[in-house]
Formats: C-alpha cells, sequence, structure tokens
C-alpha cells in the first residue's frame, strides 16, 4: 500500500461514513419540519408528539453527521495539499461559503429549535426548524458544486505556471452535473429520510405502537417517498447522459464496454468482467437501453473502454485511464435495482393506504422495516459510481490522484490516521446505531392535558 | 484584498476562541462545578444551545484559509497531520458526549461521556493553541513550502507553552461563564474556582505574551496588542477577585481576544514562519488566491457575516437566562430528551415558572 492508496481509503472510508448521516438528516429535518408545519397549522395533539419524537431521531443523527463533516473539512489540507495548493481557490470558495452559509445557520437555528420550545413564541420556534431545514439543503449544495467541478472543471483558466484560476464562480452553479447531481443528491436524501421514518411507524404498528398516530407518519413518509424515488431516477438518468458527454470513462466502465457500440445494449447481470477481464459472460441484455440510459437516443453511441484509453494516452501522455471497471459496473446496478425495489415498495405502501389496510399488513410493515436499508446501500453504491469513476482523474482531465497527495504526509502517519478513523468510526457508528434503535422503538410522549394546549411545550434538555 | 482577507480570517479566530472558549472551559469544569449528575447537567445546559453554532466558527476559519490562502491550508493542515487528528478525535468525542450523555439512564454511561467531554475540552485547545505557537515561532519548512520534521518537532517549548496558555484562558473563561450563568451552589462553586485559576492563568499569560515578543516582536517595547494582553490578563485577575460577574467575564472575553490578535499581529505579513530559512516563510503574499476568487469571497463574506453575528447574537438574547439545579430536578435527562414521563410537567421549565427566575443582567 502507498499513502496514495491509503489516503484514497482514508478518504473513502470517512466519506462513505459521513454519506450514511447527511441524508437523513436532510430528509429527516425537512419531515420533521413538516410535521411541525401540520401541527402548527391544525393544533392537533399527535402532530406535536410527532414532531418530538422524530426529531430526537434527528439529532441523535446530526450529531454524529456534523463532527464527521469536521474531519472532511480538514482532510484535503492534511492528506490532498498538493491538490489544495493547486486548486483552493477554485475548490475553497465553494467550501468558504458553505461554512459562512450554510453550517451556521444549522448548527445556531438547531440549537434555537431544540433548547427554545417553551422561549419562542410558535411561530417563530417553527421558523426555527424550517431555518435547519435550509441550512441542511444549501451545505448539501456548496458542497456538491465542489464536488461537480473535480467531475467537469469549469469557469477557470490556466495561468502561465499551468495553475487553474476562477474566473467565472457562476459556471459552478450553472454546471450541468452540479444541477442534476444536487437534484439527485436531494431526491435521494429525501428517500433515505422517509424510508427511516417509514420503517420506525412500521415497527411501531407492529409492535403496539398508537396506530392512530404512527399510521399518520407512515402515511407522510410513503408520499414523500414515491415521488421522492421517482425522481431520483429519472434525474440520475439523466445524470447519466451528462457524465457520458464530460467523462466517457465513467459510463463506459458502468457496463464494461469495452469496445465502442452503436445501437448499444445493457446487461442485467454478468459473470466475470473486471479490468483484467473483458470479455465477460454478460446475462439477459436488454437491446437499446444503454444507448437510451447513455445518451437518451435509441441508436445512440457509447465510445468504449478501449478507444478512450488510446485516445487519453494521446491527449494526456502515457498512462492507464480505466476507472475500476468491478466497482462502476456493480455500483451502477445495485444503485439501479435497489432504487426499483424502493419504488415497487412505496406503491405497494400507497395502496394499502388507500385500501386503509396499512396499519393490519403485517408482511408490509415487516418488509418496511428491513427495507430501511436500502437507501443506504444505494446512496454509498451511487457515490461509489460517482467518485471511483472519476478515477484515476482527482481533478477530470487537469490532476491525476497520486499526484494530489501531500508529499509531507508519511504512509506511516496515514496508516496510523486511518486506524485511528476506523476504530473511532466504528465505535460511534455502534452508538449511533444503538441510540437510534432505543429511540425508535421509543414509545411516543402521552398526549397532552387539554388543559395544557395553550401551555409552552418544555424544551428539549441535555 | 489580500490584508482584508487576513484581518477576516483573525476575526474569525477570534470569534473562535472567544465563543468556543468557554465553551471548553465548560465541559473541562462541568464536573468540578457540578459535582453531582444534576449539577453536571445544569452546568452542560448553559452551553447547550450555543456550543454547536459556536464550533463552526472554527470551520468557516480553516474553510476561509483554504479558500483565501491555500497555500497556506495545505502546508499548515499537512504539517501538523497527527496533530490534526487528534484534535479530530478530541473535536468528535466532545461532540457527541453532549447529545449522548444524556440518551441512556444510566451512571456509567454518563460517567464515561463526561469523562471523553472533559479530555476532549482540554485536548482541543491546548492542540490548537499548541498549532497557532508553532506556526509563529516557525517549523522546518523547505523552497517548496513543504515541512520537513516530524510529528514530535510540532511540540516545541514555545507551542507547548502557547497551548498550555489558552488552556488556562479557557478554563478561566469556562468558569466566569459558569459564574454568570448559573444559580445557587454551582454559581458560588464557578466564582471560586476562577479565583484558584485566575492567578496562575494571569502569570502564564505575561509569560506567553513576553515570550511571544521576544520572538516575534520588534524593539525592546512591547507592541500595542501585546500590551493589550499583557494588560488584560492582570485586568481579567483583578475583576474576578474584585467584582466578579459580568465584568470577570467580559475581562476574560478580552483576554481571549486579544491573545489570538497578539498571534496574528505578530505574524503578518507571514502566516506561517520556516525555522529553515526565513525566505521560505509562507506569507499572505506567497499562498494567496487570486483576485478574482478573493473578490468573490469578499462579497459573500461581507454580505453573509452581519447575517451571522446577527441570529447568533439573538440565540443568546434568547438564551440569558441562569441555568440551575431547579430546572432538572426528577427529570432524567434521557427522559427529558423524549420529553414524555413528565410531559405535562411542562411548566417546570416554562416561562410560568412559580420560581423567581435570576436575569443575567443582574451582578
Amino acid at each position: 500500500m502507498t499513502n496514495v492508496d491509503l489516503a484514497r481509503w482514508q478518504f473513502g472510508f470517512t466519506s462513505v461514513n459521513h454519506f450514511l448521516f447527511v441524508p437523513v438528516t436532510i430528509g429527516l429535518a425537512f419531515l420533521t419540519a413538516l410535521l411541525q408545519t401540520a401541527w402548527h397549522r391544525s393544533r392537533k395533539d399527535e402532530y406535536l408528539r410527532l414532531t418530538r419524537f422524530f426529531g430526537t431521531l434527528l439529532v441523535i443523527n446530526v450529531a454524529i453527521g456534523v463532527v464527521t463533516g469536521l474531519v472532511q473539512e480538514f482532510q484535503f489540507g492534511m492528506n490532498w495539499s498538493a491538490y489544495s495548493r493547486l486548486v483552493g481557490n477554485i475548490f475553497g470558495a465553494p467550501l468558504a461559503m458553505e461554512g459562512l452559509a450554510a453550517f451556521f445557520l444549522e448548527s445556531t437555528f438547531l440549537g434555537l429549535w431544540l433548547f427554545g420550545w417553551d422561549k419562542l413564541p410558535r411561530r417563530v420556534h417553527l421558523g426555527t426548524i424550517w431555518a435547519v431545514c435550509l441550512g441542511t439543503i444549501l451545505s448539501a449544495a456548496f458542497i456538491l458544486a465542489a464536488n461537480s467541478w473535480m467531475q467537469h472543471p469549469v469557469g477557470y483558466t490556466l495561468n502561465q505556471a499551468h495553475q487553474p484560476q476562477l474566473t467565472d464562480i457562476w459556471a459552478l452553479f450553472t454546471n450541468p452535473v452540479f444541477v442534476w447531481g444536487y437534484a439527485k443528491v436531494l431526491f435521494a436524501s429525501l428517500v433515505t429520510g422517509a424510508a427511516v421514518m417509514l420503517a420506525v411507524s412500521a415497527w411501531q404498528l407492529r409492535h403496539g405502537g398508537d396506530a392512530g398516530v404512527f399510521t399518520r407518519s407512515a402515511r407522510l413518509a410513503l408520499i414523500v417517498l414515491v415521488p421522492a424515488i421517482l425522481f431520483a431516477m429519472l434525474v440520475g438518468d439523466e445524470l447519466g447522459v451528462i457524465e457520458a458527454r464530460y467523462q466517457p470513462m465513467k459510463i463506459a466502465a458502468a457496463e464494461a464496454q469495452w469496445t465502442t457500440c452503436q445501437p448499444c445494449s445493457f446487461s442485467l447481470f454478468q459473470i466475470g468482467g473486471g479490468n483484467n477481464d473483458q470479455t465477460p459472460t454478460q446475462i439477459i441484455a436488454i437491446p437499446h437501453l444503454l444507448s437510451l440510459l447513455a445518451t437518451n437516443h435509441w441508436n445512440g453511441k457509447v465510445i468504449g473502454l478501449n478507444p478512450l484509453q488510446a485516445q487519453y494516452s494521446r491527449q494526456f501522455g502515457p498512462g492507464y485511464y480505466v476507472p475500476n471497471v468491478f466497482i462502476q459496473y456493480w455500483s451502477m446496478r445495485v444503485m439501479a435495482y435497489l432504487g426499483g425495489l424502493v419504488f415497487l415498495l412505496g406503491v405497494w405502501g400507497l395502496w394499502l393506504v388507500r385500501r386503509r389496510t396499512l396499519a393490519t399488513s403485517r408482511l408490509f410493515l415487516w418488509v418496511a422495516v428491513w427495507a430501511s436499508v436500502l437507501p443506504f446501500a444505494m446512496n454509498t453504491a451511487g457515490w461509489l459510481l460517482t467518485e471511483s469513476g472519476r478515477q484515476p482523474w482527482i481533478i477530470q482531465g487537469i490532476m491525476l490522484t497520486k499526484n494530489a497527495v501531500s508529499p509531507s504526509v508519511s504512509t506511516a502517519d496515514v496508516a496510523i490516521s486511518l486506524g485511528a478513523f476506523v476504530v473511532l468510526y466504528g465505535v460511534l457508528g455502534v452508538v449511533d446505531l444503538l441510540l437510534m434503535l432505543k429511540y425508535a422503538r421509543e414509545q411516543l410522549p402521552p398526549p397532552r392535558a387539554e388543559s395544557d394546549a395553550d401551555r409552552p411545550v418544555p424544551a428539549v434538555q441535555y | 484584498m489580500i490584508p482584508f482577507w487576513f484581518i477576516l480570517i483573525t476575526i474569525l479566530w477570534i470569534g473562535f476562541f472567544v465563543l468556543e472558549g468557554f465553551d471548553f472551559g465548560v465541559g473541562m469544569l462541568h464536573s468540578a462545578v457540578g459535582r453531582d449528575d444534576t449539577g453536571r447537567r445544569a452546568a452542560i445546559n448553559t452551553i447547550g444551545p450555543l456550543w454547536d453554532g459556536n464550533e463552526v466558527w472554527l470551520i468557516v476559519a480553516a474553510a476561509a484559509i483554504f479558500a483565501a490562502f491555500p497555500g497556506w491550508y495545505a502546508t499548515m493542515f499537512s504539517a501538523f497531520y497527527l496533530a490534526v487528528v487528534l484534535l479530530l478525535a478530541a473535536l468528535i468525542v466532545r461532540g457527541v458526549s453532549f447529545e449522548y450523555r444524556g440518551k441512556r439512564d444510566a451512571p456509567r454511561w454518563r460517567r464515561t461521556w463526561d469523562s471523553l467531554m472533559t479530555l476532549g475540552s482540554l485536548l482541543a485547545p491546548f492542540l490548537i493553541g499548541v498549532t497557532l505557537g508553532d506556526l509563529l515561532y516557525g517549523l522546518p519548512i523547505n523552497a517548496s513550502q513543504q515541512y520537513t520534521g516530524s510529528f514530535w518537532g510540532l511540540l516545541q517549548p514555545f507551542g507547548v507553552v502557547t497551548g498550555i496558555a489558552f488552556v488556562s484562558i479557557c478554563l478561566l473563561h469556562g468558569a466566569t461563564f459558569l459564574a454568570l450563568k448559573t444559580t445557587g451552589d454551582l454559581r458560588d462553586r464557578a466564582r471560586w474556582l476562577a479565583r484558584v485559576f485566575a492567578p496562575a492563568t494571569g502569570l502564564i499569560v505575561v509569560i506567553w505574551i513576553s515570550w511571544t515578543h521576544v520572538i516575534a516582536g520588534h524593539g525592546t517595547l512591547l507592541n500595542p496588542i501585546e500590551l493589550a494582553t499583557w494588560i488584560a490578563a492582570i485586568a481579567a485577575v483583578w475583576l474576578v477577585f474584585s467584582r466578579a460577574g459580568g465584568w470577570a467575564f467580559a475581562a476574560t472575553t478580552v483576554t481571549m481576544a486579544v491573545s489570538v490578535l497578539a498571534i496574528f499581529v505578530d505574524l503578518y505579513p507571514r502566516v506561517m514562519v520556516s525555522s529553515t530559512s526565513s525566505a521560505f516563510s509562507l506569507t499572505v503574499h506567497n499562498t494567496a488566491s487570486g483576485h478574482y476568487s478573493l473578490t468573490v469571497m469578499t462579497v459573500v463574506a461581507v454580505v453573509l457575516l452581519p447575517f451571522v453575528l446577527a441570529y447568533q447574537s439573538w440565540t443568546y438574547y434568547v438564551f440569558r437566562r441562569r441555568v440551575g439545579r431547579q430546572d432538572f430536578t426528577g427529570r432524567s435527562p434521557a427522559a427529558t430528551a423524549r420529553s414524555s414521563p413528565a410531559w405535562n410537567d411542562g411548566r417546570n421549565t416554562g416561562e410560568g415558572s412559580a420560581e423567581p427566575r435570576t436575569d443575567t443582567q443582574r451582578s
């Protein structure tokens, strides 16, 4: 293992972990804000009880999302100092904006929301949860603008020393990779938050929780889940077309397409494959589907990995420019297939809602509990597809990953830090999971007495 | 534009240390001030709604260095590699301990998180202090802006003393904050602790700032900021003993602010001193971003920072009330987290409370 390999493992490990918590936060913040708004409008006590119940789960998640985010913020300088030095003037800008515009908003208003129940007027207090929600959504925008720049660099010129210099900040936010990628992340976050809310409600309904109340939250989750997963898949499809335009290697590798094809079929499965096996056994090839996915045209042409490799070698000098084909092929399929399953689950649930048998359909409730792991697997697969597919570049066409590491940090240093992060994240991940399970299985707060309806709701305390 | 960004980054660091400084202090002192579980809860809840927003100042300070002075960011974070790993571990453990300590009703669970909170709150300001001290004292940095030393090379005497100075100020700052934000025996103990820490803290700060002058100052006379640090430290000691309350807290705030300011003033225009050769030192000029980037970021900062200051100040106003034991009696933290059994007990902490509340304005 070289310094580069270890640094990549560390970044991958910490990022994937961070992104287990982030979509839950974005999704649950929005859903909790919806619940509190429902309480604010209807004054129905069950919405308040649900707000408090899911708010607790939100907070457990935010805590670990925030602290793992700290690592992300520092790691660019720690492990990727050559990269930071070269493009900090571009990449650092959205990160600084994220801190100023989003982190301050999210953190400050989360404190106000939690501790301010009995101190703020109800309308203002409702505003604080929406401010938290806005903070999470803005935060995702800035970090994705930064990430999209690595996938498809825009808005810069090279100076005499061949260093990219920012010339147009708007280009970062109108970058098509950003626009579609951001939409995709938002929908995926809604899917994740809704799946968690659905799973918790389903567990409660199966185990004697208040059926009247948890049917409401299950219904809300389903109403958000079905359009969100549908849009996530549609947006993901368009994102594929855009990436095929700017990062053809990524899409060709996702189909393990070594030779150029037109029209191109899509294989459901394959046996074998990978960078050393160019002739895997493809099982059930659907004609024209890859052409459609990659180009939006029935007979679209997809350039194969071998011709791309030859073209890149001419353009950028000798080297191996093909990403890990195995990861690309399977992460794309895991994401798509699990997305389909989540969609089917959602439709099933809505059908039960329509028939008013949701709360009593024990099979659905059992499936819904376990289905909550699917969005996490999808999110992880999605990031693997995006980030591993960018390799060997750290910035597409500008800088190779192997040239981006910190020259002054030794392999031993990275090994120590990677070990430390694995242990720390492992312990915290277990603690977080246990706490989530504990609080997901708690009873709802009991209804408030009639006479208390106009009293301030007690604040949360540590 | 380049000096403006250096000033802005200085302000962000001052904001971080002034605000998170008392959070670190409270984190270190909550067991000593709280004594029993209810007391500790009360101590932690003085910063409950605030600490997370305060910590963002650190993130933004780091991100601002990244955007405005990428060379500085790259060299600093890679040079302090293992120290930053330790710092992250401390901040992570401390951050989740606030959220998680009350989420289970078991004494051992809570004691574990309490110890981790204390440890993390001690380690974090120490490590950041060492880092700031090293920036000024100088590290082996070569012509291509790379650190050439080892992890142990970071623990230079001046860096360590800077770390100790910042931990001391955080302790005193936390004690004066707790004295201002608590009632009853908590307040008495916080005041007592402030008096215990004050003389030592004053002495350490005076020694440290004098050493700072020897390392980085010009001439024999202290520059105005160094002098202000001197005076503030002594004034803080005096005010802790004579006035307590708001004046003492104001004095520790000023001490913290000018201490950070002194480092940055003595640094400028350098940002990391090279002990290999003064020609290799990182400066605002040889690490800065392009003009366009800085202009964009200036617009963003000028538009957003006033909003941030406004809503953070408002938060402090909303949570101005003192916290005391009576706010927690009979309600386990796990119970209030989900607020179920004592749901109708809401009047206990509500506005309609029968208990008279002491306002922070008092004293």
